[in-house]
């Protein structure tokens, strides 16, 4: 059937069954390739994507249910959240493989504009879903305070 | 942390701006500069070697014989080759060299590849050769434009001058003139002294494309008429395709055929969802008559039998049996390890397309040589027509490195049942990677050690039974005196002076497949060492760290990294109430790893690591931001683990496990704090990939018994239910 999408502030249309996974919509249809695949079933948070400013799990999102809604991926974030999450994450040169660090960054993202101050436990919460199996979470819980500060800074 | 502009990573088809077709005809020959085929001789790029190329703008590309896969070799490599040229770091590219054994082989294996945490130690030579000798190239080059001496001619951040004349250009201004003259056969290497880069924490090269989704993986990889193609895979191993009905996966809207293979029965479609739905939909009978159908705890029941008595000998000295049965203290105690799964992140996958003569590949090959050799042999060419493009890759930990080369034969099956005409991309999901085998060996092992009226160790026997890895495979030629060195690695050449020891090993078979997981041996052979140690100096009534130390008389740099941790994880003032510190070191991949970890018990009743100490000595540390991330990852990759990994087979010879649900993964909640301290070093650098993995689950173990009371002897430490 043929669904109109919001991706990244685009109008994009696709001709797809409606129980497709909005993450292989975005990768197959759209060549978005930044949103990764990990386990398909809203376990690792590779893939995930933000809608309405949350972060959601293309993974196991049927693409017939976010139609119309605004859906961002690491190719569109933007705002001064994210270019400081994207600063932090060079400035600790977090990544390894980097192949979880799309949903890393825009699960991190949606952390700072919620909790603009988060402690370790709001850390612990918001980036629960999205494992890191090179184990780079010493540097993203850095990063994310690094990048809370320079907000802060920002600000004031 | 970093003081240095980030550079961006240039992809290979943005190398020289001269397109993909042009990049793939890379004709370096050693000792001789080449040049691009194809390629304009007033702007194309310097081949200064196959490792090095310089661009008309100055752009430095290093070509990395090894993979990508997180480890860093890019920016590594880069690093010696950045610091021999002179050139400035924000000039430097880097991007995987093809597949080619004469130019890139790892002399560690003979072939090219990656592994055994050995990118460094090579490329301390090679890669500061490459770069000296392009360098040699432009100053040849600059003294004959100028005509000056070339001794006069000095290079400081990639600006090429002559201070008599006033002159000064930068690397692109003499790519052409370079091109013509003929490098020198022994460049000569600077001094540490005058070393610019290394040993500093640059940036890495890879950073920023993995920031904002624009590295591209082979996942990532889509070629015009590209068909996805999943495989029903054997439930059991050993299991083959008895029948199968596809007729229901074939009405599936997008689905366009399916094959039988060797590997399992392919679905082929035009989207990833339509192939995995075709999947589903396929029924397939699976002949078991050469299939595994024990369950774990049959195997390993089996393999606790075996270790009652001794096997195989790989090392001996002193005379064990009488120093056992003379001994004041006896301690027995018996390990059991495991299968595990990898899991890097970014499952298997390949992409194959036929064009013209040329079968050309985009995966995450870690053996190179070997997968490009067997695609040809599936694929009916020579090896030299498979074009095998090496991408960056979400990890491995081993799981890339197959003696065999089987993925890359499933995909070269894959791709030739479909016809061999349309590109295919197959694509693993984390279903067919938890259940594909592969895992790292199953492994028990006896212990017995005594200790004498004075408190000192006499004996230690130590019997292993499991899996072998190298039996049977391509690396088989690496086994020493008939045994598997990775069974015995750490034990066999147990690092303290015990006067009696033996070590012996009984080789079990099965049809599930094993491979190296990250630091191989060392995964189980660490921690019984590092556990059984601590529970005969605690008998002994010895610190953990003193009395270690006392028996590493002639391992001064094992004694070394112990003493570091010890001073920054404040090992002689007591811990936090209710936490415990416990100690392990080990060495492996040519590297000494000491780590510190603080532990208490968590309201679940699961071990709770709150704080990770870790010193390590790799040689000089190229850059060490690079290393320490290293211990970091390394550390977590082994937590997880050991606290709540393990592949478990159903009586019938199911696997349990399918997905992260039920493999378990380390969460950042778990993850600990880490503090690394790099020993000072003038030695060659080595091994980091893997050194960090083996030290953290005996030290985590340590601390734990000292809080309960109890030897954990079993992984991993949270059992399930
Ligand atoms: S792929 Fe969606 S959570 Fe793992
Ligand atoms: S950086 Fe490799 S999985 Fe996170």
């Amino acid at each position: 059937m043929t669904i109109v999408l919001n991706v990244n502030g685009v109008e994009r249309t696709v001709d797809v069954d409606s129980d497709t996974p909005l993450l292989w919509v975005l990768r197959d249809e759209l060549r978005l390739t930044g949103t990764k695949y990990g386990c398909g079933i809203a376990q690792c948070g590779a893939c995930t994507v933000q809608i309405d400013g949350r972060p959601v799990r293309s993974c196991v999102t049927p693409v017939a249910q976010v139609a119309g809604q605004p859906i961002v991926t690491i190719e569109g974030v933007t705002g001064p959240e994210a270019d400081a999450v994207r600063e932090a994450w060079v400035q600790h040169d977090t990544p390894q493989c980097g192949y979880c660090q799309s949903g890393q960054i825009l699960a991190a993202e949606a952390l700072l504009r919620a909790t603009p101050r988060p402690t370790d436990a709001d850390i612990d919460t918001a980036m629960a879903g999205n494992l890191c199996r090179c184990a780079t979470y010493p540097r993203i819980r850095q990063a994310i305070k690094t990048a809370a500060r320079t907000l802060e800074g920002r600000r004031s | 942390m970093n003081t240095l502009p980030e550079v961006p990573l240039s992809r290979r088809e943005m190398l020289l701006g001269l397109g993909a077709l042009v990049v793939g005809a890379v004709v370096p020959l050693p000792g001789r500069s080449g040049r691009l085929l194809g390629a304009e001789a007033a702007t194309g790029p310097l081949v200064a070697n196959a490792f090095v190329c310089i661009a008309p703008d100055s752009t430095v590309t290093v070509l990395s014989p090894n993979i990508e896969l997180g480890q860093g070799p890019f920016t590594g490599l880069a690093t010696l080759v950045a610091d021999e040229l002179d050139a400035d770091w924000s000039q430097m590219r880097a991007a995987h060299a093809p597949a080619d054994a004469r130019l890139y082989a790892n002399p560690t294996f003979g072939v090219q590849g990656t592994g055994g945490s050995t990118s460094m130690y090579v490329g301390y030579e090679s890669l500061r050769k490459a770069g000296a000798a392009a360098r040699a190239l432009i100053v040849a080059a600059a003294a004959q434009s100028w005509d000056v001496p070339a001794a006069e001619i000095t290079i400081e951040r990639g600006v090429v001058r002559h201070a008599g004349s006033g002159r000064s250009g930068s690397f692109g201004d003499f790519v052409a003139p370079a091109g013509q003259l003929t490098p020198p056969a022994e460049p000569v290497l600077k001094t540490p002294d005058r070393f610019i880069y290394i040993g500093r924490p640059l940036p890495k090269l890879d950073t920023r494309a993995k920031t904002d989704g624009s590295a591209q993986y082979t996942l990532d990889v889509y070629r015009d008429d590209m068909l996805i193609a999943v495989v029903a895979h054997a439930p059991k191993f050993g299991a083959t395709v008895a029948s199968f009905d596809d007729a229901a996966a074939r009405r599936v809207r997008g689905v366009v055929d399916v094959r039988g293979t060797d590997f399992g029965v392919a679905v082929y479609a035009t989207s990833t969802w339509a192939a995995l739905r075709g999947r589903q939909a396929l029924a397939v009978r699976w002949n078991e008559a050469a299939a595994e159908l024990r369950s774990t705890a049959a195997i390993e029941a089996e393999a606790l039998a075996l270790v009652r008595s001794r096997g195989q000998v790989a090392a001996e000295r002193g005379a064990l049996d009488a120093a056992l049965a003379a001994g004041h203290q006896l301690i027995e105690a018996e390990y059991t390890f495991p299968y595990l799964a990898h899991a890097p992140l970014e499952p298997l996958d390949a992409v194959i397309e036929r064009r013209g003569d040329l079968i050309e590949v985009w995966m995450g090959s870690q053996i190179q040589t070997g997968d490009q050799m067997v695609i040809a042999q599936v694929c009916g060419v020579k090896p030299g027509q498979v074009r095998l493009n090496t991408m960056l890759t979400g990890g491995s930990f081993g799981r890339r490195a197959q003696q065999g080369s089987q993925f890359a034969a499933e995909a070269a099956a894959v791709f030739m049942a479909a016809g061999g005409r349309r590109p295919v991309k197959l694509f693993w999901t984390r279903e067919d990677d938890i259940r594909g085998g592969f895992y790292r060996p199953q492994m028990v092992h006896r212990l017995r050690g005594a200790i004498d009226a004075e408190g000192r160790i006499v004996a230690w026997e130590q019997v292993i039974a499991g899996r072998s890895i190298l039996t049977g495979s391509t690396f088989e030629g690496a086994m020493v005196n008939g045994i598997d060195q990775t069974m015995v690695e750490g034990a066999a050449d147990l690092p303290y002076a015990v006067p009696n020891l033996q070590v012996s090993v009984h080789v079990t078979k099965s049809p599930v497949p094993v491979l190296w997981w990250r630091s191989v041996g060392h995964t189980h052979t660490g921690y019984v060492v590092e556990t059984f140690i601590d529970e005969l100096l605690e008998r002994a009534g010895k610190d953990p760290i003193a009395g270690r130390i006392e028996l590493l008389a002639d391992q001064p740099r094992m004694a070394g990294v112990l003493r570091r941790v010890a001073e920054i994880s404040q090992w002689d003032s007591p811990p936090p109430a209710g936490r415990a510190r416990g100690v392990a070191v080990v060495y492996s991949f040519n590297s000494w790893v000491a780590e510190v970890a603080e532990v208490s018990i968590g309201p679940a009743g699961e071990p709770r690591v709150h704080k990770v100490w870790c010193a390590v000595d790799c040689g000089r540390a190229v850059n060490p931001d690079i290393v320490a991330a290293q211990m970091e990852g390394g550390i977590g990759y082994g937590l997880g683990a050991g606290l709540y990994g393990a592949i478990t087979l159903d009586e019938g010879g199911s696997v349990r496990q399918s997905n992260f649900h039920d493999y378990r993964s380390l969460r950042i909640g778990e993850a600990p704090e880490i503090e690394v301290a790099i020993m000072p070093s003038a030695e060659r650098p080595t091994g980091v990939g893997e050194p960090g993995t083996p030290p953290i689950m005996p030290a985590v173990a340590n601390a734990l018994r000292r809080l309960t009371g109890k030897p954990a002897r079993q992984l991993p430490l949270v059992q399930r239910g």
